[in-house]
């Protein structure tokens, strides 16, 4: 009976956002506000409906409701309740519901928050959410239906793909959802100021902080995805261009060059028409990754033919929406205007320059994530784009960006002249080139590549300094503390995220440069040294877990005769589906892991084993964690605040532009 | 009682515990089989190098490798062996070929492409800007605007 209200709700939803897709936006084209002011309540009643049916696919995975295909096919009577519940997102259908479902939460967030923005533009931007939502809908009763009936009944279920048994899957897909369907906010705003014919800075304004949000938790989504194949796939990497991997940092790259674009947009009425087609892209590489990653086509192009209705819905739902809104786009974006002029070298140049090397470089992730599934559906034989083909062409593109991303901040807007900006970077230069020869020498040993890593990472440091000085140099306040205080959050946000891309560059250079690993035979006693930390094994004992066994093996690990910690890594065997799975144990440290994997017994209880030392590892995720937390500072700016609170009495644009020339 | 518990802990340390070894006994080979097998597919896993999986078809291939480094075959004639053998789908770097080469020298076409298309489109934009630039008297009037909307805040 449950199961059938869920159904019955997602039907409901689609008949909602029927009416939420296509009144508010005639009503908003004819100027009728009776039709406008149908899209708050019906994004509301829409977020109800889908909640609803969220609960209910909840509630069959929580009575073990086996007569659920879905339900049959991703969960088991011994699966632990959180993992029961995670496992609505474990594979399909379920992670599809989800989609909808956040897409819904970012839906009612906009109708509540919107109270400042013109009625036609609030009614065009859920209006065009509702149609999104509508597509996915639309596919899920048809050809996806989560809630599709198993009878006769299983006598038990399938079980959650092991590796997903993990507290990080539990958080990592909603995470990853919450950026990707953020995106859809600021994909709606494009088109709805397409639509409007009103894409100006306010435009930009209002838009921003979305972005910004729906870009926070996109990074940290990323970087719990990495986190998770870290630790739980124990072969030690972080990450490996895996098209899964990239089908979520491809939306990150174009969401990262969108915000750049947006300030841009913003501050100066520039790059309006590009701004656009970024968040368009942003958006479309979302749908991208959500069916690349859900469509089965990455284990094979093959298993993607066997079910055509499944696929065909997808190309077509992704030619219709990209499709549609490039059509727009080019019918619509000309008669947008220039904004003010300025030269290559000025903030605004070398951030279009920046926008351009990101979209190079997420050109290059999408076309070694596309290119073998191509080669194979044309028949000119399989390859495998692997991580040495991403190293080669990722590291020549992003570093001039990181390297113009020292010197933005401190340009001038609309002209910067080259040598003015030579004396004011010439300190940090020639600190980041310092230490770029020798510290790698300090460390232990001097490689090109981690002299580069080094030098850019300090490079972004320093010339965050300079600007923090200059900044407070001019700033009126009196004291330090006053002048600090003056500083205005958004540019502490900035900084700080900048500052976090350097503290991710510190931990993939180390990791990468000074990485010790080790392959062992161990006997019990017997013990090896790595890193400066001396592993002791001491043998391997029999673990029941709630639905594994396991056998765990204990490691004393010591420094200078000094226990340091006791390591546990185990191999598990997952009982229903009869699967092994390495469970790396891992000591966390500020400047090291340690990681011992468990490999295969041997013989007389002697086992294959191998330990790794990674040093500042942690900086990657850190640096993630930091970049996300600039995004939250950012968006906790005064002058959002004040928007929201207060409806902003309109203001003629030039004079917002000269004013904030101004301050 | 914590001292009891350090002793019973370090003891089997200082119990002259012997050095493991490691798990295949020469270094120089393994050093090389890391070399190639980072850039080795396993062909039965999801997507894993020859070096990180775990299955035992890739232990066995890894086993077939170090056998062929210890008949001192070359690094290349390895990896055309095992080409032959398996195709290209075996190699993370795909090598340069008529099918391969848009993935190639696409990102770099891609980047220059696009500075070049900035570069252009930013001139033809300079020339299509009318001078909107103040004159003083424009610049007073602002300024003066300003300050007056301050006050009134």
């Amino acid at each position: 009976m449950i199961p059938e209200i869920g159904h019955y709700a997602l039907i409901l939803a689609l008949c909602v956002s029927v009416v939420l897709g296509t009144l508010p936006i005639y009503g908003a084209a004819v100027g009728n506000s009776m039709l406008m002011s149908v899209a708050k309540p019906a994004a509301r009643g829409q977020f109800l409906l889908v909640l609803l049916a969220f609960c209910c696919l909840g509630y069959a995975f929580a009575v073990k409701d086996f007569s659920v295909l879905y339900v049959a096919s991703t969960s088991n009577s011994q699966l632990p309740i959180q993992y029961r519940l995670a496992a609505i997102w474990g594979a399909h259908e379920g992670s599809l519901l989800l989609w909808v479902f956040i897409l819904s939460i970012w839906m009612v967030a906009v109708s509540f928050l919107s109270t400042h923005l013109p009625e036609a533009m609030r009614a065009r931007i859920l209006g065009v959410m509702g149609l999104v939502s509508l597509g996915f809908l639309l596919f899920m009763l048809t050809v996806s239906n989560p809630f599709e009936r198993l009878i006769p009944a299983a006598f038990d279920g399938r079980d959650l793909n092991p590796l997903l048994q993990d507290p990080g899957m539990v958080i990592h897909p909603p995470m990853l959802y919450m950026g990707y369907v953020g995106f859809s906010v600021a994909f709606a705003f494009a088109i709805a100021a397409l639509l409007g014919g009103n894409l100006d800075a306010t435009w930009a304004r209002w838009s921003r902080p979305w972005t910004t949000v729906a870009w926070c938790f996109l990074t940290i989504g990323v970087a719990m995805g990495s986190g998770w194949a870290y630790y739980e796939l124990g072969w030690g990497g972080w990450w490996f261009w895996d098209p899964v991997e990239n089908a979520s940092f491809m939306p990150w790259l174009a969401g990262t060059a969108l915000i750049h674009s947006l300030a841009v947009t913003d501050k100066r009425g520039g790059f309006k028409a590009w701004s656009v087609l970024l968040a368009i892209m942003a958006f479309s590489l979302s749908l991208l990754g959500t069916f690349l990653v859900r469509s089965g086509v990455l284990t094979s192009v093959h298993a993607f033919a066997t079910d055509p209705k499944r696929g065909l819905f997808i190309l077509v739902f992704l030619a219709v929406v990209i499709g549609g809104s490039l059509i727009l786009y080019a019918w619509r974006a000309p008669r947008v205007g220039l904004g003010g002029g300025f030269s290559l070298v000025s903030r605004e140049g070398m951030l279009l320059t920046n926008n351009v090397l990101l979209v190079a470089a997420l050109g290059a992730v999408l076309l070694g994530t596309l290119y073998p599934l191509f080669l194979d559906a044309l028949d000119l034989g399989k390859i495998s784009v692997g991580p040495p083909y991403f190293d080669t062409v990722f590291v020549p593109l992003m570093t001039p960006a990181i390297f113009l991303m020292g010197i933005g901040p401190l340009a001038q807007w609309k002209k910067a002249t080259l040598p003015a900006l030579a004396l004011r970077l010439r300190w940090a230069f020639a600190v980041s080139a310092a230490t770029a020869l020798t510290l790698p020498w300090l460390i232990g040993q001097w490689t090109p590549l981690v002299s580069l890593g080094l030098m850019l990472a300090i490079w972004i440091v320093t010339t965050s300094v300079v600007g923090l000085r200059e900044r407070l140099a001019h700033a009126d306040g009196g004291s330090l503390m006053g002048r600090l205080a003056a500083v205005p959050r958004s540019y502490w946000g900035m900084l700080l995220a900048h500052c976090g891309v350097a503290v991710f560059i510190v931990g993939v250079t180390m990791v990468k440069g000074f990485e010790v690993e080790q392959d062992l035979r161990m006997n019990v006693g017997e013990t090896s040294t790595v890193g400066g930390y001396t592993f002791r094994f001491d043998g391997v004992r029999e673990v029941q877990g709630p639905n594994y066994t396991a056998a765990r093996g204990t490691f004393h690990v010591s420094q200078d005769g000094r226990e340091v910690t006791v390591m546990y890594p185990e191999k598990r065997r997952y009982t229903v589906q009869n699967q092994t799975m390495t469970e790396a144990a891992i000591a966390p440290g500020l400047m090291r892991d340690l990681y011992v994997s468990l490999g295969e017994p041997v013989d007389n209880g002697a086992w294959s084993v191998r330990l790794y030392h990674k040093p500042f590892i942690d900086w990657i995720w850190g640096g993630c964690l930091i970049m996300a937390l600039g995004g939250v500072l950012a968006v906790s700016d005064r002058r959002y605040r004040l928007a929201w609170r207060r409806k902003e009495a309109e203001v003629p644009a030039a004079t917002q532009m000269a004013r904030q020339t101004i301050s | 009682m914590k001292w009891f518990l350090l002793i019973i802990l370090l003891v089997p340390c200082l119990a002259g515990a012997e050095e493991a070894r490691p798990l295949i006994d020469n270094p120089l080979v393994e050093a090389r089989l890391k070399h190639l097998a980072v850039e080795l597919r396993c062909l039965v896993c999801q997507n894993q190098t020859l070096a990180d999986s775990h299955a035992p078809l890739a232990e066995d291939l890894r086993r077939e490798v170090r056998e062929m480094i210890a008949k001192d075959m070359s690094d290349k004639d390895i990896i055309e062996f095992l080409v032959t053998r398996y195709g290209d789908f075996i190699l993370y770097r795909p090598p340069l070929k008529a099918t391969t080469t848009l993935l190639w020298v696409g990102p770099f076409v891609l980047m220059i492409a696009g500075v070049a298309a900035l570069v252009l489109a930013l001139r033809r934009r300079q020339k299509k800007l009318v001078d909107l630039s103040l004159s003083e008297e424009e610049c007073n009037r602002v300024a003066r605007l300003l300050s007056e909307g301050a006050n009134r805040l």
